[in-house]
């Protein structure tokens, strides 16, 4: 598709558009993106300072609770840096590749934003109260204040708002051009915020019985059942921010490198895949829990690993790619390719990062599915080295490598040779201090150091000595890390207001058979009917044994 | 669809890999019966203290060399928190919560379980080297969570 640079001759309206972005939608796409690397850097800060408390280097002072720096921490990082990254991202390519936000699809995206905002805003604040010290999982009966679970609300009822501007644009432009596959990148939106609009259902359930029962109208709660709801959405949340990066690598890696996508139809059968097998999966985080039964566990520990399927897949088609371009660039012999990869460039080297992390990353998701192995490792900081690894690797790394290119795209700003390199150092400062961070915790984990706890010496034991040597190498990777990350908050601020004027392309590469893509992959009902027979198989047995079985509930606790 | 060889070659691999996963833990599950402890008992979290066993919680002996532990967990503090043992007995925990959930670890052995309040969860483990064991709750409870511990000297 070619790009009209005439705003007139635009299929939608006459929208004002320079050097080929759509001024409207870019500023909600800034305007998103702004939030995001807000949230990174206060999320950033609270990690810094349970790293050095964890370790021992720096307790907190006594006004400030370790575990409400972490409640923080997990909201701010797991959930507004990567949602308001996400829909920045995906409504500027929707933007690009299918010509221009619809106004009514503008519209619900900034509807989407100020309840997202107010939403966070909320959230944060009874945080920051102390009245919220749940942590992001905010487990029952541990009770919040009630604003805490009405931002929550707000945040997914903005979600839902940039989910329905998604379908409706996608429909638009199928409308528009009928027998034609739509733009990959329009396609992986579509798989993304299905998934992600069907995962935040079940949290929604769950918020909502919450509310009046936090405030005392509800007198008990169901455990088994909110922690089952809540799972359902955790397991399939962290594989948004992976599917969000594999759109990136599909699409946009192959042509900042020069070369092309390595198959059209493999990339939307990876699309389909991910969409249909990735709810299945939420008991996986159940598996040493008591009333749910071996088989049930067992189900879901291995459905989840379906995952690692499409994951392979795609592992073949990037490697693919890569052996092109570093052949066609000279390299000779079995592996003289990968050294004439443009690893200099920080738009390649970062989402490389973000994928070489998944190779350990996807292994240790694996471990930890694995049924039995989970229970040596199960609530230890192993978990938590883990999802450093896969979300704050390979999911965030490659949303800063994404950054270098989409803010001057979206400002009308050029990527300097000198904000290169300074990219290039964020993304190894952060890498190297999240070697260290997670290497530790994934060794601590394996010895028993429990995740989610302030530093302790628990009466002076032996076993909890042998793991400080492991809190200390963290904490040095705390701080690290925290300098890779204001680096890379550094180098948005620049993107977005000093950088030199000029035009900067969102890279969209092509296939070779795009042109013969099938019909039937477009077919979203068809794909949301089968994961919703998917979803019916792994937890309606489960969802009905935890309701006709239940305990008398309990009430709301405030224990912190 | 048509795929390329080497793709078939490496797609076929890594899943007959995933599969020999799949059934060496359902091996290790049905046949050996090395299952993660999915204990299916309820009880009223609000009457924890009222309702046996957990009414009188601590060491039970039950056979020859063979123990029950009913253990109560609770913001912050395991009930027994001073656990002895002999070498080599076989123990049951019998745990539940009194309030919000927990986690039951002991430190350097496979015994690792949730408690949630409402249900009753049971592990066992056969304690075979002497020495002293460190127990901790590993799921964050509430403000004085790092202080959750008790200890199992096994003799
Ligand atoms: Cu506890």
């Amino acid at each position: 598709m070619e790009l009209v640079l005439n705003p007139t001759t635009s299929t939608q309206q006459a929208v004002k558009k320079v050097l080929g972005v759509k001024l409207q939608d870019a500023k909600l796409s800034l305007s998103y993106l702004s939030v995001s690397f807000a949230a990174l850097f206060v999320g950033g800060i609270m990690g810094l300072l349970q790293g050095l408390d964890r370790s021992g280097i720096m307790p907190l002072p006594a006004w400030l609770s370790y575990y409400q720096v972490l409640t923080a921490h997990g909201i701010l990082m797991l959930l507004v840096f990567t949602s308001t990254f996400v829909v920045g991202y995906i409504y500027a390519g929707m933007s690009y590749t299918l010509d221009g936000l619809l106004p009514k699809v503008r519209r619900l995206g900034w509807i989407g934003f100020g309840l997202m905002v107010a939403g966070v805003v909320m959230v944060m604040t009874t945080v920051a109260m102390g009245d919220a010290s749940v942590l992001y999982t905010f487990y029952p009966p541990l009770a919040a204040s009630p604003y805490f679970y009405i931002g929550l609300v707000l945040v997914v009822l903005g979600l839902w708002s940039c989910s329905a501007g998604v379908f409706i644009n996608y429909r638009y432009w199928r409308k528009l051009h009928r027998g034609q596959p739509t733009p990959l990148f329009a396609y992986f939106a579509m798989g993304i915020f299905v998934l992600w609009f069907f995962a935040s259902i079940p949290v929604a359930v769950e918020v909502l019985t919450l509310i009046p029962w936090s405030m005392g109208i509800l007198p008990t709660i169901n455990v088994m059942f909110s922690r089952m709801l809540f799972w359902t959405f955790g397991h399939t949340v962290v594989n948004v921010w992976y599917f969000v990066a594999v759109s990136a690598w599909y699409v946009a890696v192959p042509k900042i490198i020069g070369g092309k996508i390595f198959s059209d139809k493999l990339a939307r059968v990876v699309v389909i895949l991910l969409v249909v097998l990735n709810l299945p999966g939420g008991f996986h985080h159940m598996i040493i829990d008591p009333a749910l039964s071996n088989g049930v566990k067992y189900l879901h520990a291995y459905m989840s690993m379906a995952v690692a399927f499409p994951s392979l897949m795609t592992v073949f088609a990037m490697f693919a790619v890569f052996e092109r371009v570093g052949r066609k660039n000279g390299g000779k012999g079995l592996f003289g390719w990968f050294k004439k990869l443009p690893w200099g460039d920080v738009r390649f080297l970062a989402p490389m990062i973000g994928m070489i992390s998944f190779i350990p990353g996807g292994a240790g998701g694996i471990i930890n599915t694995s049924f039995q192995l989970d229970q040596v490792v199960h609530n230890t900081l192993w978990v938590v080295g883990h999802f450093h690894l896969t979300v704050a690797m390979t999911a965030a790394v490659t949303f800063i490598g994404i950054c270098y290119w989409l803010i001057p795209h979206l400002t009308g700003r050029v990527l300097t040779p000198k904000m290169n390199k300074a990219g290039v150092a964020a993304t190894l400062i952060w890498t190297f201090g999240m070697i260290l961070l997670s290497g530790s915790q994934h060794l601590a984990g394996l010895s028993g150091d429990p995740r989610r706890t302030a530093y302790t010496t628990y009466n002076g034991s032996e076993v909890a000595a042998s793991w400080d040597p492991y809190e200390l190498v963290m904490g040095i990777g705390a701080v690290i890390l925290l300098i890779g990350l204001l680096l890379q908050v550094y180098n948005v601020f620049h993107l977005m207001f000093r950088a030199p004027k000029g035009n900067t392309e969102f890279p969209v590469a092509h296939a070779d058979d795009e042109k013969s893509t099938p019909m039937w992959m477009e077919r979203w009902g068809l794909w949301i009917v089968i994961m919703l027979l998917v979803i019916g198989m792994a937890y309606a047995v489960p969802a009905v044994d935890f309701i006709v079985n239940a305990p008398p509930g309990s009430p709301p606790i405030r224990t912190w | 669809m048509r795929m390329h060889r080497s793709e078939e070659i490496w797609l076929t691999v890594t899943t007959a890999f995933l599969v020999l996963f799949l059934l060496i833990g359902g091996y290790l599950t049905v046949q050996l019966a090395m299952s993660p402890p999915s204990h299916r008992e309820t009880i009223d979290p609000q009457k924890v203290g009222q309702t046996a066993p957990f009414d009188n919680p601590g060491v039970k002996k039950i056979g020859e060399n063979e123990y029950e532990v009913v253990m109560t967990l609770e913001a912050f503090m395991f009930t027994p928190g001073d656990i002895e043992i002999p070498a080599g007995a076989k123990v049951t925990f019998k745990l539940t919560s009194k309030d919000v959930v927990h986690g039951f670890e002991v430190a350097k052995t496979n015994i690792n379980a949730m408690v949630m309040p409402g249900q009753i969860q049971q592990i066992t483990q056969t304690f075979d080297k002497p020495g002293k064991y460190l127990v901790l709750c590993n799921e964050y409870c509430g403000g004085g969570h790092q202080f959750m511990s008790a200890a199992i000297t096994v003799k």
